[in-house]
């Protein structure tokens, strides 16, 4: 039998980096559907295929570069970088979650890129509209899952894993978003958001931690711990939220 | 009148600029400003003061800290508008 041992702390970059890049796309595919469907797939396909050839190009310039940065100082600003972004994105789920905030609406994002394509002109030979659309649409969304995939890889020298779990999440999101068609409003958007904003603050702790050489007790393993405390925290705000708003709510009722 | 435009160089460095400030800053500067904060905090401990378990619990707890007056932050601005 053979033996296979897989750190915890693999099985948590797997789980952040899909994560991460299947929310950032599924914003991008709405964007690449609503051009396409409008203006023709010819020019939002070559914008999108231009957009991912350039985020591939960042990340094997940038990758590299980073593996030479020594290990402490590397996982000490990626560590904070990701604690930042994680708290950021924590805080946007919770508040979604607890009714404070619009849930991000992919139905309405459709209608909006539809509106705008509608009244722009039509090129007759190629849609440079359509093209630059769908270009800065699969660019920017995808721009925060390369700083995942760059961050969380080369701080756990496991790059390579991260590309390739990229490309996976890459590669379900169109599958299913081809499949499915204008569906994309029913993805589990912000639950997907939250569990991606707990494991990057639960990354961004933990390599904080080691880039100052704290010991952690348990090892790899404290990182699966901080993932359940950042889910306890998590989910306690949620709940706090959700009263507040009711709370509210029915205080402008009595009014 | 229309403005001139800038040179490439100038808009590509102002762009990578706005492209981390809005990564890192964006609408909650207490966020980033918590993290530095707890970065400092933190290294002190550790480096200066060598007390591994106290840097290893103050770490989550700052940031627990910093995301729940972010929350409570939010939830104010909510009930003024």
């Amino acid at each position: 039998m053979i033996a296979v041992t897989v750190s915890s702390s693999a099985v948590v970059l797997v789980g952040a980096v899909f994560l991460a890049t299947a929310v950032e796309m599924v914003e991008a595919l709405t964007i690449v559907l609503a051009v396409g469907h409008t203006r023709g797939w010819r020019s939002a396909l070559e914008g999108t295929a231009v957009a991912f050839l350039s985020l591939a190009a960042l990340v094997a310039l940038l990758g590299p570069a980073l593996v030479h940065v020594p290990l402490s100082a590397l996982r000490l600003i990626v560590g904070g970088v990701l604690l930042v972004f994680g708290l950021q994105w924590l805080r946007k789920a919770i508040l979604r979650s607890g009714g404070l905030k619009d849930l991000h609406d992919e139905d309405a994002i459709y209608r909006k890129v539809v509106a705008e394509m509608e009244s722009a002109d039509a090129s007759p030979r190629r849609d440079r509209i359509a093209f630059v659309m769908a270009f800065k649409g699969v660019f920017l969304e995808g721009l925060e899952a390369v700083v995942a995939v760059l961050t969380l890889g080369s701080s756990a020298h496991r790059l390579g894993l991260a590309v390739v779990v990229a490309v996976a999440a890459v590669l379900a999101v169109a599958g299913t978003g081809t499949a499915v068609a204008r569906q994309l409003s029913n993805v589990p958007e912000n639950l997907m958001k939250m569990g991606v904003g707990i494991l990057l603050v639960s990354y961004g702790t933990f390599w904080t931690g080691e880039g100052v050489h704290v010991r952690w007790p348990a090892g790899d393993v404290t990182l699966v711990g901080f993932v359940g405390l950042y889910v306890v925290v998590t989910w306690t705000l949620v709940a706090v939220v959700r009263r507040g708003v009711a709370g509210t709510r029915r205080r402008a009722v009595v009014r | 009148m229309t403005r001139p435009r800038r040179a490439l160089p100038v808009r590509l460095v102002k762009g990578f600029a706005a492209f981390w400030w809005d990564f890192l800053v964006g609408d909650t500067p207490e966020l980033f400003i918590a993290a530095v904060v707890t970065v400092m905090v933190v290294a002190l401990l550790r480096v200066a003061g060598h007390e591994n378990a106290a840097a290893g619990v103050a770490l989550p707890l700052l940031a627990i800290v910093a995301l729940t007056v972010s929350i409570r932050r939010a939830q104010r601005a909510s009930r003024r508008k």
